[in-house]
């Protein structure tokens, strides 16, 4: 005779190995004082080109390294390789996001303590990507002047998940009419306080400023690790 | 459509619980907040596929989904937000990021024999 069904409390987290290795990559990301910064957004916002020209601008002042992620082809790698800086494509396959193993596994032959920054394209997805930490410091959301100003209320889960968010191609607002006021507005009713950047990499405007900021963030980082060491030792 | 891996996740986390307890899984029970970024009904259908050939086959799947709640620092209390697309307090209209529910994605029960 079967017995009667009973229900048993757990705890358990579905995502707890994710999870795991997305602290242990933080770790090593603390260790090394590397600053990290995911981008994630919808297909052709202008990841990889923003990529491209900030790998380029930044090279001259800091040791970058970047992973792209794509389902398939290495073309973000290759384009990226423009810049000069060490670029890893990893290829889903069919899958929609990066998770941190994949992270971890493409990272395994390069030296940490030898990169300031690191920077990681994640698949463009805008639904996906949101539910996989990856060890980063800062995530980044791109938004496209092309993509209409309710993205943010259409999409709120991956703009809650990041930190930060970039108006990217704002070469083109003008040409479609892009309305730079109501997208602060959708942005700040989905992520109160979220900082805003706009940038063009066609023209290059932004670009210095969100470099500053990522210097600034590196530099925030670097103290915050040499008082922890600090307080270790007493 | 990432509710597959986490399906596939959830499997082999009720799995290790169902292996060190020695028992057998007849129901799940998970609690789902709206910024896991994961649709209930995608995963329902996932959770199937993902318990295929494996211990749990028939098992069923019964989602809790939670409502997003945040602290209010005006009111100093916790509120239920009505919408997901407008993270202010619902009695005084303060904008706040502090969220103390919703991000959940957590198996909280097994019904087993």
């Amino acid at each position: 005779m079967n017995q009667m069904p009973r229900l048993l409390e757990v705890r358990r987290n579905v995502l707890q190995s994710n999870d795991i290795v997305a602290k242990r990559l933080r770790a090593h990301f603390y260790a090394a004082g590397t600053f990290v910064i995911s981008l994630v957004s919808s297909p052709g916002s202008g990841k990889t080109s923003f990529l491209e020209k900030i790998l380029t601008l930044m090279n001259k002042d800091y040791r970058l390294a970047a992973l792209v992620g794509d389902l398939a082809t290495e073309n973000d790698a290759l384009r990226l390789a423009r810049s000069d800086v060490p670029v890893k494509q990893i290829t889903t396959g069919t899958l929609c996001h990066l998770e941190a193993a994949m992270v971890e596994a493409a990272l395994e032959s390069w030296n940490l303590d030898a990169l300031d920054l690191l920077f990681i394209e994640n698949v463009g997805n805008l639904v996906c990507p949101s539910s996989y930490d990856l060890g980063e410091d800062l995530r980044a959301v791109l938004l496209s002047v092309t993509e209409g100003e309710d993205k943010p209320l259409k999409y709120p889960t991956i703009f809650n998940s990041a930190d930060i968010a970039l108006i990217t191609k704002m070469d083109l607002a003008e040409a479609v009419e892009f309305d730079e006021d109501a997208t602060n507005v959708n942005i700040q009713a989905v992520r109160p306080g979220m900082k805003t950047f706009t940038v063009s990499s066609k023209t290059g405007d932004g670009l210095d400023l969100f470099a500053k900021y990522l210097g600034s963030r590196r530099a925030d980082k670097l103290r915050d690790i040499r008082r922890e060491t600090k307080v270790t030792r007493q | 459509m990432h509710e597959l891996s986490i399906a596939v996740s959830m499997v082999s986390v009720v799995q290790e619980e169902a292996r060190r307890h020695q028992f057998c899984v007849s129901a799940v029970h998970l609690r789902l907040g709206p910024l896991s970024g994961v649709d209930k009904h995608a995963l329902l259908s996932a959770y199937l596929m993902a318990c295929y050939d494996t211990p749990l086959e028939n098992s069923r799947l019964i989602i809790d989904e939670v409502p997003i709640v945040i602290y209010c620092s005006t009111c100093q209390a916790k509120r239920t937000l009505p919408s997901i697309q407008r993270f202010c307090c619902p009695e005084c209209a303060t904008p706040t990021s502090q969220v103390v529910q919703g991000r959940e994605l957590e198996v909280v029960g097994l019904e087993v024999e």
